[in-house]
This record gives C-alpha cells, structure tokens and sequence, in this order.
C-alpha cells in the first residue's frame, strides 16, 4: 500500500478551505497550519500564468525527517504515511531542518507537528479533511498500488510534477499541471 | 459642535471601567462546555446538528459537530444539500469562529450621557425593549408609523420586518440590492421578465462557454457555483473572463480580455454587432421568442470590434474570436450576470447588454444556460393583515427609481436627512446584521442621515462600526446559538433546510425571534407573532409539507419534488415572458415607458487623473465584507487587505513591496489606517485593487481594528443609477501617500 495525493493546479482557486478544515479537525491551534497554499505568477501583463497549490507534508518515501529523527518519534506508519509519535518527541527540530519543504512546525505543546494524511480518518475509510471538503474537488488521495484508486487513475490521465524532486526524497504528492 | 450622536468608541468605554463591569459576563471558557439538553428533544444522536450556514449568503446547510465535552469541534457540509454539495467553503468552515470571537456584544447597552460624555451602559432586556418602544411610539405620534425603517442582511431580518409592518412601516432594505445585485435583477426582469434571484440559475454544471465580466468566481466563493465551475474546467469548458485583472478565474480561462476598467458596454454592443452580423445567432429562438430583432441590429451597427478596440483596448482579432466561440456553444453558453455589479451608474443598460447577449445565444432556458429554478413553496401562517402605510421611503424619491422592484438601501437612507421637499423624514432606524457605515458608499452621507435620526437600534453578533452610533445596541446570538426560519432555495431542485442551535448563547445574547416578539409585545403587536416559539411556527410550517421538526433536526435538508418537470424550454415550445409585450425584448418596451433608452448605450466615464489610479475592489475567498474581519479562524488565513499595482506603477512612486502607505481619494479623502504594498503583474497599470472589509476603525474588534484599509472610506464619488437608483462605486481614483497629514489648502 502507497497512500498519496495528487492536487489539481488547473482548479484549485486557493480559497483556503484545506487550511481551515484541516485546523479545525486536527485542534491546529490558530496561528500555525498542516497545509498551506502558494500562488506562483509569471510573466508580464497581459501575458500572464498563475499556478495555485495546496501543499502540506509530502510523506516522502526516502525522508530525512524520519532518518535524522534521534528518538525514532517520526517513523512511517501505514501505506508509508509519515508519522510523529507526540510522546516520543522530544523537539529537538533536527526533522523541521532536514525537511525541503518546510512541512513541519513546533506545535506549541512543545512536539513536532505536521500532516499526517489524516490517518485517523483514512482507518475508516474517509477521505483526508483537505480533501474532502475542497469546494473545487481538486484533490485526490488513494492507495496507488491500486489500479483503480483515484489518485492513480487521475495520475494516469494528466500530467503532473512533483516538487523539488532533486531532493531525492520521493515526494507522494503530485500536482496535476 | 459636538453632534447629538457621537461616535461612542469602546477605547473610553474600557477607560471608564465600569461598562463591561457588570458581572454579566460569565467566563467564556465555563460558557463553551455548557449546552442545554432542553433544545433537544428527540431519541438522536446531537454530537451533530443541523444548520445552515450564515456566513454568506448562499445558506448552505451542513452539520455542527461537537465533541465529547460538547464543544463546537468542526462544521460539516451536508452531503444532501444542493447548495453545497457536502462542502462548505472557508468561510463557512471557519464559522465556528463567529461563535468563539471574543470580541461579540455580550449584553444590551444604552447610550447614555455621563460627565458630558456620552458612552454606554450595560441594561437589561427590559429596559432596552422599553426604551425603543417609548421611542417608536414617540415617532408615531410625532412623524407617523411609517417614519420608521429597518436594514437587514441577515436571517432576523424576517422578524423584526414583521413587527416593523405590523407597526405600520415597509420601509425594509437589504444594501444586497441597490449596492449590490440590483442592477441585475432590473435589467433581466426588464428582458425576460425574470430576475436572476439567488442561488443564480446559471446552469454552470452544464455549460460549454462561461463568460465572467469582472465577476471573480473563486474568489468570490459563492460555493455551488465555484463547485459547478471546477466540474465545468474538468470537462473542458471554455472559460472567457474579462477583467482589468488577473483574477484568480483569468488564470483558469482560455481568453482573458485584460479591458479598460468602465468601457465593458462597448464590448459587449461589438459582441453583439459580430454575432450579429455574422449570423451567429439562434435565428429560431430570436423569431420564436423575442421583441425587437430588427431595431437592435439597425442599433449595433456601428459597434463594430474596431470601434470598440479605440474603447476597451481589446483586439478586434480576440473580440471576434471570443463571440464566435460563444456562438459555437450555444445555447449551451452562458454570458454571467455577476453579483456585485453596481459600478458605473449605467449598470441597468450593462446588464441589459449581457442579457441580450443572452437572448440572442439562445441560453436563458436552455441546457448549459439557464435553467428554470424553482422554490419550495411553504405556506406561512395566516397572520392579521397590515397596518397600510400612508407613505414609504419612495415619497421621498419625487417618483424616481420607479423599476426598483425592492427598497433601495441608500433611499431610506437619503429619506432619512430632513429636507424642505420631504413631509416626512424617517425619524428611526432598526439596523440587523449590516454594517452600514462600510456597507453603504459614501460615508459622510450615511453618518448625516444617522445623526438627523431620533432612534437607531442595532442589532448585531460584533461591535461594528455602526454600533458606535446607536442608540441601543441589542447582542444577537449567533447563527450557532440559534433556531431560525427555514432556509427555503431556490434551484435545480427546491430545498428546504433547517437551523437549529448547536450550543446555548454564549453571554446574555438572544436571537432575532425572541427580539422581536419581546418588542411586539411591548408595542401590542403580538398579533402578529401567534407563536411564542420558533420552534412551534417552524414546526407548524413543515407539518404543511409534509415534514416537521423533528424531522428536518434528523436530516438538515430537504429536497422536494419540482412542481414543472423540465428545467428547459421544451423543443418548440410556446413560452410567455411576464413583459409587456410577452416575448424576450431586446428592445426594451418597459425602460421605454419610464424615458430610459430601450437599448444599451455607451457611454465613456471619467477616467484618472495623472498621478492617480481607478479604485477597483474585491473580494477574498475567505472573508464575507466587515462580517468575518474579526472571525479568529479566518483573520488567521487573512488579517489584512493590501492594494495590488502593477510593477510599472510601483516604479514610478519607488515603492517596494510589504511596504505600507495610505491613499488619498480624488476628493482629498485620506485612508485611516496603511494598506500593504503587493507589487504584482496581476492588475492594469491604470488601476489598483483591494479587498473590501477592511480597515475597521472599531478598537472593539480587536483583530480587524486599524487592519489594512476600507474601501468604502475612499468611495466618495458615487454614481447613481438612474434607472434604479443602485450606487455605482468604480469611479473612485486614488494616489499614493507616505503619511496622512491633511495638505493645507
Ligand atoms: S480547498 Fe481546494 S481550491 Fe481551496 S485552496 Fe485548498 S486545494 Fe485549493
Ligand atoms: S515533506 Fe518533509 S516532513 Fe514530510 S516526509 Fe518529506 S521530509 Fe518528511
Ligand atoms: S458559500 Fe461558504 S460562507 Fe456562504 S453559506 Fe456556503 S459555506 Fe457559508
């Protein structure tokens, strides 16, 4: 098994929902977010692109996170979802330096806090809060060692990238461009 | 001179200590685990219940789940409600935070004078109920029942309408109208003889070719359109988005038309002049139903695409290319009308471009055009008739604006500043969930006609600005805290939805139903409230279809059986508009009647000055105007508003970006507060955009206080539709200042 999320750039307007839906169903507390979401413009009036995302922790299949992590707190949980264990952390930050994508903070209880696909709806067969609530329907989460997930059947249809691949970290979420 | 009414801010209120002393305020933290069982009767499970949102306008229904403490934990969309499909936007996401702000009015207070000073008390429910019924009766008997008004944005509205009508008054105004969507609803009645009405029967879902003139879906997160519009992208709709903008839906768009702000008429007649003239219209469709063929296309003649280039800087190649894709989808093409589209003063006629346009497409009444809504019909008890009014607000008015189909806002407002022509100004205010001081334009004239007032009640969640010029404020509970009317849609298909309170009111708050039966009876309206519960008149509606409380508290949202099956116009079918003539007319015999031209017309408007910039305004995905600036989730995703210009711009005033400056309007008007640089492509080098809702000047609301700037402020310069009297806003212009120092004339 091989969760991930593919995130549709064509639809996204980045109105924030997966931000606040995601604080409210993970007690985030205000002041701090799981996921975030970056608009990227190029070029010159009137010749213009812009690219919008909702970005979060990339549950990287090779991550520095859970290798540099001295008390084995990160660890991968189910379908390589990557995991902070609160109790073992001990928040030494090592994990929020080693991270490319900045996708981890220092929750204010004093762990290392970050997004953990949900798991704890996903054990039930629901979706990530982001993605469930997303008001475009622009994101997709699945197993993609099956075939006919919806991640892997979108992944399959539409072009996508990852971000900062050279990083080697074998980022799991795809963003449809 | 010190004014009668003056501006109460709290910064003396919590210097006199004594105000929110009172004991009334409970711990907040105590409040939130408290929730009362006795709202509750029934055999289910109430971790969740049913709501509506309240957050904006489009009410989608959803669930409020609470966890084991009975805290507000999360808000839910409800899979079964077509409004919002199971999704709530941000907003609505974040609506808990309306519930958890601080920073709400807690308890009833009274102007009072003190040492010279005004400020306010602290009073009871009683004492407020008897100071506002000595003062409506006051009115009464010195001016006349009717010289009383309510505002309303909200879902109390309803009730104190009642008691207001009742009483002897129709003067009701919601600003979503004459600052609003007004225009819209005047121009497409006017043609077909149908408003577009809310949620707008843009049949997006289906539709080939969407075109959005200076509309921002996606920003303006209206949910089931931005839903409709994402499938529309999936499926490979051409989007056509004309914009002085890069909006957020430009970047979606295979055409973005980058128009010079105030020339979109001109557009749309050399729209009008190739579908014309190339034989791109639905010839069936224009004989069958429409007036006014021949006359319209004698009229565009002249608007060829090279004349509207010289206008609207758009290419001739792209206009022509634009209407043939139109064409090419139609009927499944729909030219959108907007929402906001008070901005020039001649938006009637631009309206009316857009629904001929429409017309002539074939869509309105076609599959991916617009489809035919229909309402729930549910029957509201039979009540005593009213009192008629002997006059209203459109006294006033010397027989203007008479296509108006509802109360205009910024009318009661001007009836209210006394003058020689008028026999009688009105004298009271009751002003629900609408902000007035940012919501109406030009703000000098709205504090004007404030201060010629004998009594202004507010009633309100917030301590906006316009609390600080009442003279009673009355704390409303939140939609959280709260039963109201049942939200009754309009759609695909008819809905109903219900409300009921999650948690008890925090503080000593009320909802609108109590308020105004409390009043009715303090004025000796009962009459016209036979329930003394909103539970039992809610009841006693859905037992009249079918439902009933207990239900709808089991399931939210209702959706009922259509009464007319076809959501489209059959193959040949006869059809009659509710117009003069009965057909679709593009030659407008109604604008005619009243001495308006009965076809769109052009007209150039002022553009800015060297050194100074078109003032365009916005919105956010996740903030609705003042209503959400002190919201703690959503304040977290956006706690300012900055003013975007073009790099170009940026260059000349050597500004960088972060960087905070105030604006100065053409009339010299000074913004209060500093509004963040954002350098960015995204905007014409003729023009400047912001979001509006900010800049609050109300220290109460601790996080939106002195936060960016308001637009309304800078809006001084206001034109007046004349066909309805709505309130064109774009005509502002500002320039760059590094400090707010009055320049000495
Ligand atoms: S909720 Fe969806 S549309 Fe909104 S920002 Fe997040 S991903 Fe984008
Ligand atoms: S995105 Fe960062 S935190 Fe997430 S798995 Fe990769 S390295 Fe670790
Ligand atoms: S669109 Fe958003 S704010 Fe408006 S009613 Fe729906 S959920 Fe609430």
């Amino acid at each position: 098994m091989r969760y991930a999320m593919a995130i549709d750039t064509k639809k996204c307007v980045g109105c924030s929902d997966c931000v606040v839906a995601c604080q409210t169903e993970n007690d985030v507390p205000i002041g701090y977010c799981r996921d975030w979401v970056v608009e990227i413009t190029n070029g010159t009036y009137p010749q213009l692109e812009t690219e919008l995302r909702s970005e979060r922790c990339n549950h990287c299949e090779n991550s520095p996170c859970v290798r540099c992590c001295p008390t084995g707190a990160s660890h991968y949980s189910e379908g390589g979802i990557v995991m902070v264990t609160k109790n073992e952390c001990i928040g030494c930050s090592a994990c929020i330096t080693s991270c490319p994508y900045d996708a981890r903070f220092v929750h204010p209880e004093g762990y290392v806090d970050k997004c953990t696909f949900c798991l704890h709806r996903v054990k039930k067969g629901m979706k990530p809060a982001c993605v469930a609530v997303c008001p475009t329907k622009c994101m997709y989460f699945g197993d993609l060692d099956d075939p006919r997930s919806e991640v892997s059947e979108v992944l399959k249809k539409r072009k996508y990238k990852t971000l900062i691949p050279e990083a080697g970290t074998k980022p799991q979420l795809y963003f449809l461009i | 001179m010190k004014s009668r009414r003056q501006f109460i801010k709290i910064s003396s209120l919590s210097a006199a200590g004594l105000v929110f002393g009172g004991g009334l305020l409970e711990t907040f933290a105590d409040n939130l685990l408290k929730t009362n069982q006795s709202y509750f009767k029934g055999p289910y499970d109430f971790s969740r219940t049913p709501t509506y949102c309240e957050v904006c306008f489009w009410k989608c229904a959803g669930w409020v789940h609470k966890d084991e403490n009975g805290r507000i934990k999360k808000i839910i969309g409800n899979d079964d409600d077509p409004n919002c499909n199971g999704r709530f936007c941000p907003r609505g996401t974040g609506g808990v935070g309306m519930y958890t702000d601080e920073d709400r009015l807690k308890t009833p207070l009274l102007r009072i004078e003190k040492n010279g000073e005004q400020t306010y008390r602290e009073a009871s429910w009683d004492e407020a109920f008897d100071f506002i019924a000595s003062k409506m009766n006051q009115i009464k008997q010195e001016h006349g029942a009717e010289c009383t008004a309510l505002f309303t944005h909200g879902s109390g509205g309803k009730y104190f309408g009642k008691l207001l009508k009742g009483f002897g008054s129709n003067n009701i105004a919601a600003p979503s109208y004459a600052q609003c969507r007004g225009p819209r609803e005047v121009a497409f009645l006017a043609t077909f003889g149908q408003g577009i009405n809310s949620p707008e029967n843009t049949d997006i879902r289906d539709t080939k070719c969407l075109v959005l003139i200076g509309s921002h879906l996606g920003e303006n997160m209206h949910n089931g359109q931005v839903q409709e519009m994402s499938d529309a992208i999936d499926k490979g709709t051409t989007i056509i988005t004309v914009d002085p903008r890069f909006s957020t839906v430009a970047g979606k768009s295979k055409h973005w038309l980058p128009i010079k702000p105030s020339t979109d008429i001109a557009l749309l007649l050399s729209w009008m002049n190739v579908i014309i003239n190339e034989d791109l219209f639905d010839k069936k469709y224009v004989e069958k139903y429409t007036f006014g063929f021949d006359q319209l296309k004698a009229y565009v003649q002249p608007f060829t695409p090279e004349w509207a280039y010289g206008i609207t800087t758009i290419k001739p190649q792209q206009i022509r290319e634009t209407a043939r894709e139109m064409a090419n989808a139609a009927p499944a093409t729909i030219v959108h009308p907007g929402r906001h589209v008070t901005w020039y003063g001649d938006d009637t006629q631009r309206l009316r471009a857009v629904a001929i346009l429409n017309a002539l497409l074939g869509s309105w009444g076609r599959r991916g055009g617009f489809y035919k809504p229909e309402k729930a019909f549910v029957p509201h008890f039979h009540l005593p008739d009213f009192p008629k009014p002997n006059k209203n607000w459109r006294d006033a008015m010397s027989g203007k604006y008479k296509l108006a189909d509802l109360a205009l806002a910024s009318g009661v407002c001007d009836a209210s500043i006394p003058s020689p022509e008028m026999s009688c100004a009105i004298k009271g205010w009751i002003v629900n969930g609408t902000n007035l001081i940012n919501t109406l334009p030009d703000q000098k004239k709205t504090i004007a006609a404030i201060q010629a007032l004998d009594l202004l009640v507010v009633v309100d969640t917030m301590p906006m600005e316009i609390t600080g010029y009442a003279d009673v404020v009355l704390p409303e509970c939140t939609y959280l805290e709260r039963y109201d009317s049942l939200r009754i849609s309009q759609g695909r298909e008819p809905s109903i939805a219900l409300r009921m309170p999650a948690v008890d009111p925090l503080y000593n708050t009320k909802p609108a139903f109590w308020m105004a039966r409390e009043l009715a009876k303090k004025l000796d309206l009962l009459q016209y409230f036979p329930f003394e519960t909103i539970e039992e008149e809610i009841d006693w509606e859905l037992k009249q279809v079918g439902s009933s409380l207990e239900e709808m508290q089991r399931i939210g949202v209702k959706r009922l059986e259509r009464e007319v099956d076809d959501l489209y116009f059959g193959e040949d079918e006869d059809v009659e508009f509710n117009t003069n003539t009965g057909k679709i007319e593009l030659y407008s015999t109604a604008l005619e009647e009243e001495g308006f031209d009965p076809m769109p017309v052009f007209t150039q408007h002022p553009e800015p000055s060297e050194g100074f910039y078109r003032l365009i305004y916005g919105r956010a995905p996740m903030h609705t105007f003042s209503r959400t600036a002190n919201n703690p989730n959503l304040t977290d995703l956006m706690d300012e508003n900055s003013v975007w210009v073009n790099p170009k711009v940026a260059k000349e005033w050597d500004l960088t970006n972060d960087q905070y400056v105030y604006l100065e309007n053409q009339d010299g008007v000074i913004s209060d507060f500093k509004i963040k640089v954002r350098i960015t492509e995204r905007i014409r080098w003729d023009s400047v955009y912001m979001v509006h809702g900010f800049g609050h000047t109300d220290k109460r609301m601790k996080r939106a206080f002195g936060k960016g700037i308001s637009d309304t402020q800078l809006i001084t310069n206001v034109m007046i539709d004349p066909v309805m009297g709505g309130t064109g806003m774009r005509g502002n212009f500002v320039t760059f200042r590094f400090d707010n120092k009055k320049t000495e004339v």
